[in-house]
Formats: structure tokens, sequence, C-alpha cells
């Protein structure tokens, strides 16, 4: 070294180059198959030109439409209810007297993050083969619903729980001894400062909703295609870039919801 | 009436009454303002009265007593200070009075009326927390304002008594701010203004000024003494400094251990200790043992192991006999250069200048440790060297017995 | 005046005051509101998350119905199943090792891809941690888009590149180095190659936030007591960062084992792992009881993996 350099004592020798290849493997083949979006050549790989054809037939195509109508209604519904159940859940299991009951419930609301996905999948498959046999109950898109919502709940549950933890608890004392009653406290102060971590609940919640595909796969009936199932029908047929450019919306979705989230976890920790 | 712990200071004798008014920190306008003064008794005038509370936290096995069956009134516009170390049960009473916890049993009266089962909203006393505990929503105004919405009030109203409030705290300038944009002091005026916007019959503070730093918080102890004269409210203060009870209040009750051990004005805690603990507590202190020789009228004639003698008051209420323990301000002591003379004798062991006074170190012929202080002048005739031997001799009423 | 007053706990000599009594109704209020607030989530759990899997426990002691489905009819079948086969002919037992090596197989894949993830998320999370706090936060955003982005598009990334025309192998043919396309897509380089590429994130975030709340005066202390920059490394800082060591060995591990996607796709149905296994029973399989037994089995040693966590950090949960 031609500069002689002051030891950092946090440095430790070969770190940083290692944290440099896990970015660029994490992020070069997502970027080539983007990149492979613009392809103007109808090959997955071979390089031709550059156009923006794949991205009109994929909006212009039938089977897309139904799966992002299909995605669509899960994820949404499935967001604003798991959201809904998760904010009054945190609400009624964070800084309370512990009543009976309180761990098996918090067990309970953290199950579906502990089993694998292939076991809830076949489980409800199996739930809804049941319930269908010896009830008649057919849920429609309704089951991929209520599948949705069980796994989106502790995605949601996750931020307003630490957004709940992290609140002063003496603001609501302060509330009180400024004769505000319990529900006014609840809309004055708790719910406004309970916002930012409710709002990033769910756009957890709408990620791992718009991106399941192994819950999906298993318990969807026919003509309840999403997006990601619609993929996986693509990759069994001949590919054309087409599916890089659905695969490239999906993606920026995610990065769109997750960068949502992120931030507002960030500005509340300032 | 229920069990009255508190001292009456009609025990006080005559001539304290002449000890000299501090000026500066209090206002002599008004009755029980007057540090070192008799305050009288006003019957029935009393703000809050606490009977015989006992607060347990914990079940079963776990079960700890917080405050262990106390009792103490304190009077209208007065400013109060409860006074104790950290876990002596200051904050767990505050809180039963404002309404954050409630007392596993006795009474708490708000003017005759038992608020113990009421939840804090529907008391008429508002807290300063310690860590203020504004809105980080709301800005300055709507802080202040809304304990006046929550009992709606009139729009026009409410804003009114906010400007008002903000001229009280001189923080007219930065009512929009956000309570996150607005320095260290500014949020404690804001807390004030806040507390004392919806005009509460007592206010609570609950270490208001431990996360000031210290010029600020001399400037913040005259400010709350001219808020609580300008406002007429019971001002309760719980503090762990002994010197910001001392300049402030006008009574201060001392706690230690779930307990109040003494009630009174700051000239009685400091000067008339009834226990160990407070006259430790509160200033330096030297302690002495001795013996009652006899007793009259409140006074009682000690003996030392030299065999001087010394008269000493004791606590009302309190008969001492026996071996007794003697308290001595270091400042109500002097030194003279010939042992003889002094009411007992040492050997001075260390001198400590601390600038305005010094420190004498004497260890006493009977073992025990001394300290005297001398306040220094330009014109301190006699200096003394480690190691000589010297007398001590006291001024009128320095020593007190203790009650143990 | 007959009646003899019981003391009501032996524990309060003194009769309660009212502001105790209206205290104990509060809290009891509380408790029940508290109670009430969490029901919907415990419902919609309960009914679609809990009682499914008690179902899978009862069908994996039923019969196979011919076209999928269960028929009720007790055996154990399922569980021989997973480890014998009945000979059509004699209807003995006979030791079938299919099954067990696919669960051997899967549990090797997703130890070595905790151990490569490991070996690579350490050092990541580390230097992350020691980032000032604005560059720090960018790399936080650049791990955690991967973290939470689509498994099966960037599982697809994956096929692109190491497919026969994909993008390596044109680009070692172009250079000269092979003459002929490797084969890299349905082999089992392809199934560890996706693991560690789904999964590296889940290591890195719980080791990041393990790392950054590590106390650096300590390091100093270490180096002024005549450590090298390898004994801190190793004496102090691995040591202090055993909790976020644990819970991203875990966060890779129990998906790993359980990975349905990855195999499924860059496997190619050629190379099984536990989660194709399962999933093959309820398609074209038709045998829901086995597949029932199967996924009772990995989540056994999903259990056991998480009773390791639970003892080894002592009822501190970390998220990532």
């Amino acid at each position: 070294m031609a500069e002689p350099r002051v030891m950092d004592i946090k440095d430790q020798p070969g770190f940083r180059s290692i944290a440099i290849i896990c970015l660029l493997v994490l992020y070069i083949p997502v970027l080539i198959l983007m990149i492979f979006s613009f392809n103007s050549g109808s090959l997955v790989t071979h390089w031709e030109g550059v156009t923006l054809n794949w991205y009109g037939s994929a909006f212009l195509n039938e089977e897309f439409h139904s799966a992002a109508k299909n995605t669509l209604i899960i994820s949404v519904t499935a967001t604003i209810v798991s959201t809904i159940c998760a904010t009054l859940a945190a609400i009624g299991m964070t800084r309370v007297k512990p009543w009976r009951g309180l761990a098996a419930a918090f067990m309970i609301i953290n199950l579906p993050l502990m089993v694998p996905e292939i076991i809830t999948a076949v489980a409800t498959l199996s739930f809804f083969a049941l319930i269908a046999g010896t009830l008649g109950l057919n849920f429609g898109i309704g089951n991929l619903i209520f599948a949705h919502t069980v796994f989106c709940i502790p995605f949601a549950y996750m931020p307003i729980r630490a957004r709940l933890e992290d609140m002063d608890l003496t603001l609501e004392y302060a509330a009180a001894d400024l004769y505000a009653t319990p529900w006014n406290a609840f809309k004055r102060i708790t719910l406004p400062l309970l916002v930012p971590g409710i709002m990033s609940g769910a756009a957890l919640a709408f990620i791992v909703s718009f991106d399941d595909f192994t819950i999906t796969q298993l318990v969807a009936g026919p003509g309840q295609t999403t997006l990601p199932l619609y993929i996986w029908n693509q990759i069994r047929r001949p590919m054309t870039p087409e599916i890089n450019a659905i695969s490239t919306i999906l993606l920026l979705v995610s990065i769109l919801f997750v960068s949502v989230s992120f931030l507002i976890a960030r500005r509340r920790a300032k | 009436m229920g069990t009255r712990i508190e001292s009456l200071p009609r025990s006080c004798q005559a001539d304290r009454l002449m000890v000299t008014i501090k000026t500066g920190t209090h206002l002599p306008t008004r009755a029980g303002a007057l540090n070192g003064v008799i305050v009288p008794e006003q019957p029935g005038k009393n703000a809050i009265e606490v009977r015989g509370v006992r607060k347990v936290f914990g079940t079963g096995e776990n079960q700890v007593a917080a405050l262990d069956t106390v009792s103490v009134s304190i009077r209208e516009n007065e400013f109060f200070t409860l006074l104790g170390p950290s876990g002596c049960g200051k904050t767990t009473l505050l809180r039963l009075i404002a309404g954050f916890d409630f007392p596993t049993a006795g009474e708490i009266l708000l003017h005759g009326q038992d608020i113990a089962p009421l939840p804090p909203y529907k008391r008429p006393v508002n807290t300063v927390f310690q860590s203020y505990a504004l809105f980080p929503h709301m800005t300055v105004a709507q802080n202040i304002g809304f304990g006046l919405e929550m009992l709606g009030k009139p729009k026009a109203e409410i804003e009114a008594r906010v400007a008002q409030m903000l001229k009280l705290v001189k923080m007219e300038a930065l009512k929009a701010r956000r309570t996150s944009q607005i320095s260290g002091g500014q949020q404690q005026r804001v807390a004030l203004a806040r507390a004392l916007a919806p005009q509460p019959k007592v206010l609570l503070l609950d270490e208001p000024l431990s996360a000031l730093d210290y010029k600020l918080r001399k400037e913040m102890q005259i400010e709350l003494k001219r808020l609580q004269h300008e406002t007429g409210i019971t001002f309760i203060f719980v503090t762990h400094d002994q010197e910001e009870a001392l300049t402030m209040s006008d009574r201060i009750a001392v706690m230690s251990a779930g307990k109040i051990l003494q009630v009174g004005t700051p000239r009685d805690i400091y000067d008339r200790p009834a226990e160990r603990f407070v006259a430790d507590f509160i200033g330096e202190t030297n302690f002495l043992p001795g013996t009652v020789v006899s007793k009259q009228g409140g006074v009682a004639t000690v003996k030392f192991a030299s065999s001087a003698t010394i008269s000493a008051g004791y606590p009302e209420g309190f008969d001492p006999t026996g071996e007794v323990t003697l308290v001595v301000r270091p400042e109500h002591a002097d030194l003279v250069a010939d042992p003889a003379k002094g009411t007992i004798a040492g050997t001075l062991s260390n001198i400590v200048y601390f600038g305005t006074d010094t420190h004498y170190h004497v260890k006493l012929d009977g073992g025990d440790n001394f300290i005297v202080r001398h306040q220094n002048s330009r014109s301190s005739p006699v200096t003394y060297a480690t190691g000589a031997k010297v007398g001590i001799q006291f001024e009128e009423d320095a020593a007190r017995v203790l009650k143990d | 005046m007959t009646t003899a007053t019981l003391s009501p706990t032996p524990l309060s000599p003194q009769p309660l005051s009212k502001a105790a009594l209206f205290e104990a109704q509060a809290v009891k209020a509380g408790a029940r509101r508290n109670r009430l607030l969490s029901l919907p989530a415990l419902i919609i759990i309960g009914i679609f998350g809990v009682l499914p899997l008690i179902i899978i426990c009862v069908y994996s002691f039923l019969v196979a119905a011919p076209y999928g489905g269960v028929q009720w009819q007790f055996s154990t079948d399922a569980y021989l199943n997973f480890l014998f086969q009945r000979d059509i002919f004699d209807d003995t037992l006979q030791f079938t090792p299919d099954f067990l090596i696919i669960y051997l197989r899967s549990f090797l894949f997703a130890v070595v891809t905790t151990i490569i993830c490991l070996l690579l998320g350490f050092p990541t999370a580390y230097f992350m941690a020691t980032r000032p706090p604005a560059q720090r936060n960018w790399w936080v955003l650049l791990i955690t888009i991967p973290f939470w982005s689509n498994l099966l598009v960037r599982t697809l990334a994956i096929m692109f590149i190491i497919r026969d025309e994909g993008l390596i192998n044109d680009a070692l043919l172009a250079l000269g180095v092979i003459e002929k396309p490797i084969t890299m897509l349905y082999t089992n380089f392809a199934i560890q190659l996706g693991l560690l590429y789904a999964f590296l994130p889940f290591m890195v975030l719980p080791l990041y936030s393990s790392l950054e709340k590590l106390d650096f005066r300590l390091v100093e202390a270490a180096y002024d007591l005549y450590a090298t920059r390898r004994q801190v490394l190793w004496r102090v800082i691995i040591p202090l960062s055993k909790p976020g060591i644990i819970a991203g060995c875990l966060l890779v591990f129990i998906p790993a084992l359980g990975a349905y996607v990855t195999p499924l796709i860059l496997g190619g149905g050629v190379h099984l792992m536990i989660g194709d296994l399962i999933a093959q029973q309820f398609g074209s399989g038709r045998n829901w009881p086995l597949g029932c037994a199967q996924a009772l089995i990995l989540m056994a040693a999903v259990l056991v993996a998480l009773f390791f966590y639970v003892r080894n950090t002592s009822g501190k949960v970390q998220h990532g």
C-alpha cells in the first residue's frame, strides 16, 4: 500500500470481498432475467436487440389478465383481513397484563411461520377436500383467500407488534391523565402512532400473498390461476421473453412493497 | 381523623423564628412559603389526604409492599415534596394519586372525596412526567390543548386557554412546532403548560428536572416556583435531590422503604431531623453517641464519654432514655485551638478546602470522626495544622437527639 | 350473628379497599377485552391453519382412495410404506429405502446449504454491521429485497443461467473453454446452487441484526489485551454473535429441508427432495395418507430443530 492507513479495529481481512461477491451473486441472475425481457429475439437466452414487445404481448394476453385479476383479488382481500386481525391481536397481546392463554395465543399466531410451506399446503388441501366432501362446502377462490390470510397474519403481526413495543407507555398514561377515556386515548394517541407499523405489516402481508406459489399451487382449483402459477405453466412450454417480462413485473411489485415497508420502518427508527 | 405521621411544626422553639430568611427562591406573600417559619396548620384546608395507604405489587411469594401504610396531608396551595432515594415508594405514591395504580388498602381524599377508586381520566389531577411524555404526532399547541379537548371544552375557550398557557411558559413563538423539534428545556415547559392547562386541583411532578443539565435545572427550579405562585395550584413534587427539595418546597416528606419518616418545612427537616435516615440523607451530618442524664421541657441533657454535657432537643412524642445518638450539622460547630475550651476534643486528621468553606476532619478522643465546616473569609485569623489537638464548640441548639 | 367470616386470601389480611376492588375489576375487564381482540386472528389461524394440521394427522392413519383422497378405514400402512413395501405376491414386508434416501439427501442438501450460507453470510453481515449508518441502511435494503422477492422468479433466473443454452455455457463455448455445453440443469448441483441462492438472505439478516448490536468496545478491549485479528474474530466476535448464528442457521435449515420450488424447477422431477415427494403423493402418486405421513415425519424433524433452538437461546427469540 502506497499510503499508510490507520488500522480500523472493526475490519476483518477478506470480509469486504465476500460481502460484495454475495451482493453480486444475489443480483446478477435477476438482473439478467430482467434484461432479457427487452430481448427482441424470441429466445430467452440469446440477445438480439431491444424491444418492449414482450411487455405489450403480456398485457394483451387474456390468461395473464385473468391471473393478474385472481392474484389481486386474493392478495388484496387477504392483506386487508389479515392486517385487521393482526392489528387487533397485536393490541390485545402486546404490553398487556398477561392473560390466561396468552402464551398459547402467541404460539398460534406464529405457527404459520414455523411449519414448512409444503406441509401447510398439503394440510390445507386435505382440509378443503374434507369439507367439500363431507359438508359440500367450497368457497371457490375463497379457499385461496382463507389459506393466504392464515400465513399473512404473522407477517402483518410482526411489525405492528414491534411498533407497539417501541411505543412509550407513558404516552397513554399522559392521555388518561389529561382526561382521555380509554377509547379516546386509543383513537387519538395509540392508533395514530401505530399507523406506520400497520402500513409496514400490510405491505409485508401483500408481498407474501402476492408471491405465494407452493400453497396456491396445491390448493388452487381450476380457473384459479394466479400470476406465480401462470409463470409456472409457462415454464413447461417453449419459453419466450414474455415470461421474463411477467417475472420482471412481479419482481418490481415485490421491490416496491419491500422498499415501502423498509422505509416506513426506518423512519420510525429515527 | 386518620393517623398523621407528620410532626407538627408547632413544636419548634421560639428562637428558630429569628433565623434569617433566604431570599430569591421563594415568595413571602403566601402562607407557608417562608422557609424556616412556622406554617400554621389550616384544618379542613387539605388538598390531598392520604389515609393508611398500602400498595402491594406482585402475588404470592413475590409480593412486595411498595408503600407500607402511609398517611399524609397535603395542604391547598402548597409546594409539597416527596423526597427519598430510588425505590423508597415516592413515585408509587404519586402514581396512586394520579390514578395509574390503585392502593391495596387505604383512601386518597381530594378535598374530602375518595378518588382512589377513580380511573385517571376522572381525576382533576394532572401530571408532569419525568420523560415529559409529549405526544410526538402533535404540535406544541395541540399538546397543550389536549386535556381541554378531552374535557369537551368549546373550541374558542381551548384556543384562548392555550394562548394563555403558551404565554405563561413563554413558548408562544414555538406553538406550531412538533415536539420533536424543540429542546429538552422547551419540552419541559410544554409538559408543564399541558398539565396546567385544564386547571387541575393538584399538579403532580415526577422528577421533572432530572433530565435537564445543571444550569437549566436551576432555571427551571425558579420557573416552577413562579408558576406555582402565579397559578395557586397545589404542587406535589417527587425528587431524590435533597438540595432541590430544600430550595423549592414549602414542606417535605422524607420517605424510605415504603414509609414516610418525617414531614416538615425544609428547615424542620434539616435542623430537626427525627431519625438517623433523615439526618443522613439530607445534608452532611455528624453522629455522636451519648447518654441521657436528665430531660425537661423537650430538652434533654446528654453526657458524652468525655463526661462533658450538652443540652439537646428531641422529636415530639419521643422519650429519650439511656444511650442515644446525637446529630450535629458540620456548620453548627466550630474549632477552638485550646482542646480544654471545647465541649469535646480530638486530633485534626484532615483539612479539605472547598472554596466557600473548609472542612476539618477531627478524630475524636472517643474514636469517632467529626467534621466541622468553617466558612472561609479573607480575615480568617486562625490556621490549623493536621495532627494538632483541637477542641470543638457547639452553637446553641446545635445538637439533636435522634429517635434511633 | 352466627356466620363466621372466612378470610378470602391468607395473603391480604386487610379487607380490600374500594380502589383495589376497582383495580381488580379493571384488570379483569382488560383481560376480557384483550382476549376478544386477539380472537379473530386466532379463529382464522385455528380453523384454516391448525385444524388442517390435525386433519393430516388423522389422514396419515387412513387408507388411500384410488383416485386421490382417503377411505375412512384405520391403517398404519402409510408409516410402514415409508420404509417398507408390501410384496404383492406373498404379502411380506420388504425394506425399501427409496423414501429414506430422499429424506437423507434433503437433509444433506439442507446441511450443506446452511454451512455455505453461514460461511458467506457471516462475513457479509459483519461487513454490513461495520459500515457507517447511512451505508448500512442501503446494504440492509439490498439484502432485504431478495429476502422478500418472489422465490419462483429468482429460481427461474438461476435456471436461465445454468441451462445448456444458458449464459454460462454460452460464455464458456465462446471462450473455447469447452466444446460441448456442460449439463448443469436438473442435477444435484443445480438444486444445491438454487438452495444457496434462495436462502442466503435468510442467513445474512438475522446475523446482521445480532452483529449490529455488538459492542465494539469489547473488540477494542481484546486488541488492547494483545489479541490478533483472528483471535478477536474467534474468541470475541463469534461467541458474542452466537444467538444470531443459531437463528440464521435455523432460518436457512428449516425451509431448505422442506424446499419445494427449488427442486421442482432445478431438479426437473429427477432429483427429488422431501417437498416434491410429499406433493407427489397428492398429485400423480394418489396416496394422500402416505403424503400426510411423510409431511408429519418432516414436521417432526423441524420440531427437533426448533427444540434445539429454544434450548440454546433460553427463551430469547430473535427475528430477522
